[in-house]
């Protein structure tokens, strides 16, 4: 089984070609076939991969070099794959929930006349994905990247008659280009100091390079983290993500919130060896962490548009996972990747369904009362709710969540004010997703609903339910009983994080604060948004500043407009007759004026074109005298 | 019998070369142009007749044959251009015909 490795990203690339080739062509049945059939395939051989990699003792690790991909001067990275079972847990999330998301999709887009261009993208995307979490060296990991970056803005952009759609494509590209950017000097950095690019060799030869903190490989860790911010939406590049919420739901739950933007978690957990050696860079991890997850919270709480909501809780979440980072909790991170992508898919999934159920309206506020006309969709949206804002004990997003926050307050590198912000932030968490709830589902019903989904949609909701909720029960807390089955998993991969002395006797402390704060968010909620309906409106009108503020996402675009885009343009206006072109424009202007020197002389009249003939003749003749 | 110098001969197949060249230079109908022209040839055709008597050989002579010959053909063929032109732009004045103007 573990030889057919290979298969698992060639698999959903051979169903992309496919697609691209003959997609109109075939007939509207076959498309999705294809479309979900092969990543169905590759999470099959995953799912077969990772029970053998569970029950074997011995090595748990899978190397394939399937040819030498490029050689030159000693830079020679291999078409190599490597899984442990960090690259398992993604492979796992991406062809599993990816599969879901494709047979979701394949009733959700079936009007659609690009039916066969969204399979084909989705496929691209998939194979991508798999080739950036399974490739053995930073620069196959590297075209992995960009691959998911080119997906993306297809995928952004899929109804691109529309303007807006296009614009928000074009700034997801530009600004996770800027983040790709730092990422390739890092890249270059590596090769430089270690001479190799094998991610394996990377980890080894580190330790021995540099010494803690030396100046070199903080900077390398700081580049590698430019490319992880722009990828998974952090400060200061994360105001593409919600623009991001153009490209159709499907590609939401898929890219935009399970999958890709965690690339950046995977590249920082891949390369913890670099970090582990960069305190300072570790720590700023930690910090734009921190200060991510509280900034897109707030946003959050004011956004009228759910999957903006939803959007902004994503930038938010991942914040969480760098903050766990940032203070060494790597396998807190990854446990947390997991279950957000299981329940941030379905929530996405869910609000597809409930915006096609509703015509296409996107408004919370013009929604409500869908809890008796959409049970399936209310039942498996509440699940995903409930994980995301981390109520306590009966849902996967609270073992994950409350696992980050202990390690904050415990780890060696945790502190009081990450620890603060990563509470301060669940208190918001719950508040934003009771209230996306209360609005959407309670209340009088507003918009009729128009249709109601079908099998294909209601049973990936439902596995995915299922899975937000008991996939939590893999890692139990200390104070609860003790199971530790996924930082076990991890172990051979990721160091243990490191506690403070003498302090696991308050973990039941922390967890109960988090459970209160928890449960004090949904009744908040539910006083703002059931009880007192008209309170939130009133306080809307007192502070509309501050609340405009907050629903431009704290006016980054603004800001980047005014830092950058306006000063490029100006600068760009004055050079718009780039010096360098001059010597080329001369040329143009004299071709010019001979040209219109010689079509004045064509002026059609016979008798002008004699005298040029007789003055020739007399001219020449006079000369033919005179020499 | 007296021979008449060559140089009269050539003086008047000048002033007959160049009142064809300003005709031909000022006339407007295309007719008249044509006209023009054939003073112009047959000018130069009696400077070759006084060449060939000036130095009593029958080349000159020959000569002239075949500028008669051609421009009987150029005649035809301007003829049926003419007939074209006036076909296509109802007139004869040829500062009219400046389609070609660039």
């Amino acid at each position: 089984m573990r030889d057919l490795l290979w298969l698992i990203p060639i698999l959903p690339f051979a169903g992309s070609f496919i697609l691209i080739v003959a997609g109109t062509r075939l007939p509207k049945k076959l498309v999705p076939l294809i479309g979900s059939g092969s990543v169905g395939l590759s999470a099959l051989i995953t799912i077969f991969i990772g029970i053998d990699f569970i029950t074997s003792t011995n090595d748990q690790i899978i190397q394939q070099v399937l040819w030498n991909w490029i050689d030159v001067a000693g830079f020679s990275p291999d078409f190599g794959l490597y899984l442990d079972s960090l690259s398992l847990t993604f492979v796992f999330v991406i062809t599993f929930v990816g599969f879901l998301i494709h047979v979701y999709s394949a009733e959700f887009m079936v009007d659609d006349e690009g039916y066969a261009r969204f399979f084909a993208y989705l496929n691209l995307f998939v194979g991508s994905m798999l080739l950036l979490v399974l490739g053995d060296n930073l620069v196959l990991l590297y075209f992995g990247w960009e691959g998911v970056g080119l997906c993306s803005f297809l995928l952004i952009g899929f109804w691109y008659q529309e303007e807006k759609n296009g614009y928000a494509a074009r700034k997801a590209f530009i600004i996770t280009r800027v983040g790709d950017t730092a990422m390739a000097i890092g890249l270059f950095m590596i090769f430089k100091a270690l001479g190799t690019v094998n991610i394996m060799d990377i980890q080894g030869q580190a330790p021995v390079v540099w010494t803690v903190g030396s100046q070199q490989v903080t900077i390398i860790a700081l580049l590698l983290l430019g490319g992880a911010v722009g990828k998974s939406a952090q400060l200061p590049l994360q105001n593409w993500l919600p623009d991001a919420m153009a490209g159709p739901s499907p590609v939401s739950a898929l890219i935009h919130a399970a999958t890709m933007v965690t690339a950046g978690v995977y590249l920082i957990t891949r390369t913890h060896a670099i970090f582990e050696l960069a305190p300072t860079a570790q720590f700023v991890v930690g910090a734009i962490g921190a200060i991510t997850l509280l900034l897109a919270g707030f946003s959050a709480l004011t956004q009228y548009d759910l999957k903006r909501v939803l959007a902004y809780s994503t930038i938010s979440q991942i914040g969480y996972m760098f903050l766990a980072l940032g203070v060494g909790a790597w396998s807190a991170a990854i446990l947390h990747f997991m279950i957000h992508a299981f329940f941030k898919a379905l929530l996405f999934l869910a609000a597809g369904a409930v915006i096609m159920a509703l015509h296409h309206e996107h408004d919370m506020f013009k929604m409500g009362g869908l809890r008796k006309k959409l049970p399936v969709i209310y039942w498996t949206f509440l699940i995903g709710a409930a994980s995301l804002a981390a109520l306590p004990l009966i849902t996967a997003g609270f073992y994950s969540k409350d696992q980050i926050l202990w390690l904050t307050w415990a780890g060696e590198k945790g502190n009081i004010w990450f620890f603060l912000s990563a509470l301060i932030g669940a208190f918001i968490t719950t508040v934003y997703t009771f209230r996306m709830i209360f609005l959407t589902f309670f209340g009088e019903e507003k918009t009729h609903v128009s249709h109601v989904p079908g099998s294909r949609i209601n049973i990936p909701l439902i596995v995915l339910a299922i899975l937000s909720t008991f996939a939590g029960f893999i890692e139990i807390p200390h104070s609860l009983g003790h199971i530790q089955l996924f930082t076990h998993f991890l172990d051979p991969i990721l160091p243990e994080t490191i506690l403070k002395p003498e302090i696991e006797s308050t973990e039941w402390m922390i967890q109960l604060l988090a459970a209160a704060l928890s449960i004090g968010g949904v009744f908040v909620a539910y006083y703002f948004y059931v009880m007192k309906p008209a309170l939130h409106v009133q306080i809307k009108s007192t502070i509309p500043q501050v609340h405009n503020f907050l629903l431009n996402g704290w006016r980054f675009d603004s800001l980047y407009n005014w830092l950058f885009v306006r000063p490029f343009v100006y600068l760009s206006n004055i050079n718009k007759n780039d010096f360098i072109d001059w010597p080329y424009h001369a040329l143009v202007n004299v071709a010019i004026f001979f040209n219109r020197i010689f079509s004045f002389t064509q002026s059609g009249i016979l008798r002008w074109y004699l005298i040029g003939i007789v003055i020739g003749a007399i001219t020449i003749l006079t000369l033919g005298l005179w020499m | 019998m007296s021979v008449i110098p060559a140089e009269y001969g050539l003086v008047l197949a000048t002033t007959l070369f160049v009142l064809g060249l300003i005709s031909l230079l000022i006339r407007r109908n295309i007719i008249f142009m044509l006209i023009s022209v054939e003073i112009m040839l047959n000018a130069a055709g009696l400077a070759f007749i006084v060449a060939s008597a000036r130095w009593e050989q029958p080349d000159g002579q020959v000569m002239f044959l075949f500028i008669l010959t051609m421009a009987a053909a150029e005649v035809s063929v301007g003829l049926a251009l003419i007939l074209q032109i006036y076909h296509q732009i109802k007139t004869l004045n040829s500062d009219e015909a400046s389609k070609m103007k660039g």
